[in-house]
């Protein structure tokens, strides 16, 4: 029998590797799998390479596993936003290393990256700083900058529902990255919010079909980061 | 359009009264984009009887107006990270096809604020280049190669006086050629192989004040004298 369903946050990412590239899914809080984030800092990995579009606010979620020292450089398109106090911090003292993406290029680099597509040429970033050094190719009188597709060892990512399988669908906005990086990690783990039996979501209605899913914990309750912010609390 | 000189205060056009303007290009039936800021406030203006659909970035075609307060939903908001809503006929959609329908050319029309624009119609409005900021870019280069049509909203010069139309933007570029018609509190200003040419004067303001402001050469397009 499939069962991809797995008892614990901690046991879910309990073989995250020091070294390891993780995709992090979420557009600031919505999506944010924050209770997978505080399993990974209480595991402790280091040296990690973090993909996620921002970098987190307030001393919770992707900003405390900064805070921790467990990330050396993040690939991101956003690195400030209005409570962003960990990252700019380390970055300007040298502490981390950043990786800067045009949003819609780094999500096609991860969709790439998980079709099995090495490189592409898109038209975003021609002619700015973000193209120096890269390979430029015309193709029918215009120029493209050569981007590379990206793979991971693991994602996180925060789902509505899910099955045994690892079927999924997301709420609303939340659903943003979650099922590129799905499809672009060796390991998805993820954290759903209800885990219904087999059937009871339609197939037509399906968004991340479980092939790309591997592990499935439940979070019945997630925390909403922008609340945890607003209440200054801090984690560990 | 008539000539009002008012000398008690600058004159030209309110951060709303340039989003009104704007938001008269925009055709009924157009998908849109609009940046944060002065550009966001467009979409009250469009002129009733026109469907238009608002894309954000973060994953959202139909976009509605903010909701009431106490109905925010934080699973629920735009690329600005502000709390929205979905109108019936929106859809949700992944990071990776929402650039595709701008990448792709599906989005018809951008709204985005400015830095700097050149008179070759290059845009810079993501860094100043300083080297102690934090650089940061979201999907605005995206959206300046990908979508056909690029109005910029903008105040004409900076807080402190400095044209912000120039012949050759000094800022890092957000993307070359790219963009079409600039609406800056003082002029309505298109983007031609020759340069800026002024299309329309707001209220109390005459070409050269307009040109004593701008950092190169202006024409007077043929709705002016």
């Amino acid at each position: 029998m499939i069962d991809k369903r797995i008892g614990s946050p901690a046991a879910a990412v309990a073989d995250i590797f020091d070294g390891a590239t993780v995709l992090i899914g979420g557009f600031g809080e919505a999506g944010s799998p924050i209770e997978l984030i505080h399993a990974l800092i209480d595991q402790g990995a280091g040296n990690l390479t973090v993909v996620n579009n921002n970098t987190g606010s307030g001393h919770v979620g992707l900003a405390a596993l900064i805070e921790n020292g467990q990330v050396a450089k993040m690939i991101c398109s956003y690195p400030r936003t209005t409570n962003s106090k960990v990252f700019p911090e380390l970055y300007r003292s040298g502490k981390i290393e950043l990786e800067l993406v045009p949003q819609g290029t780094l999500a096609e680099r991860i969709r790439a990256g998980g079709a099995g597509i090495p490189a592409f040429y898109t038209a975003t970033s021609v002619g700015t700083p973000l193209a120096e050094g890269k390979e430029i190719r015309a193709f029918g009188g215009r120029e493209y900058v050569m981007e590379y597709g990206l793979r991971a060892d693991f994602a996180l990512i925060k789902a509505q529902c899910a099955d045994r399988h690892g079927n999924l669908t997301y709420n609303k906005t939340a659903r943003n990255f979650a099922p590129i990086m799905a499809m672009a990690a060796k390991t998805t783990i993820v954290q759903a919010s209800s885990i219904v039996e087999l059937g009871e979501i339609d197939p037509e209605v399906v968004v991340t079909p479980g092939i790309f899913v591997n592990r499935v914990v439940l979070v019945a309750n997630p925390a909403q980061e922008s609340r945890l912010v607003a209440e200054g609390r801090t984690y560990p | 359009m008539t000539m009002t000189a008012k000398k008690e205060k600058a004159p030209g056009w309110s951060r709303e009264e340039m989003a009104a303007r704007a938001a008269l290009d925009i055709p009924g039936g157009s998908y849109v984009n609009l940046g944060i800021g002065i550009p966001e406030m467009v979409a009250r203006y469009v002129p009733e009887g026109r469907e238009v659909i608002y894309h954000t970035e973060n994953g959202l075609l139909g976009m509605g107006p903010p909701p009431a307060p106490g109905c925010e939903d934080p699973e629920l908001i735009n690329a600005g990270k502000k709390a929205v809503t979905a109108i019936p006929g929106a859809s949700f959609f992944h990071h990776a096809d929402s650039f595709a329908m701008i990448r792709g050319e599906h989005i018809d029309i951008c709204v985005l604020g400015a830095m700097q624009v050149s008179e070759k119609g290059d845009l810079a409005n993501w860094s100043t280049g300083a080297p102690d900021a934090i650089p940061a870019v979201g999907g605005a280069m995206d959206l300046v190669a990908g979508v056909p049509t690029i109005y910029v909203i903008t105040q004409h010069c900076t807080a402190e006086g400095e044209p912000k139309l120039v012949e050759s933007c000094t800022y890092p570029l957000t993307g070359q050629g790219v963009v079409s018609r600039i609406y800056s509190d003082l002029a309505v200003i298109d983007l031609t192989p020759e340069g800026f040419e002024v299309a329309e004067l707001a209220p109390g303001v005459d070409f050269d004040y307009v040109q004593q402001r701008t950092g190169c050469k202006l024409r007077k397009g043929n709705g002016l004298d």
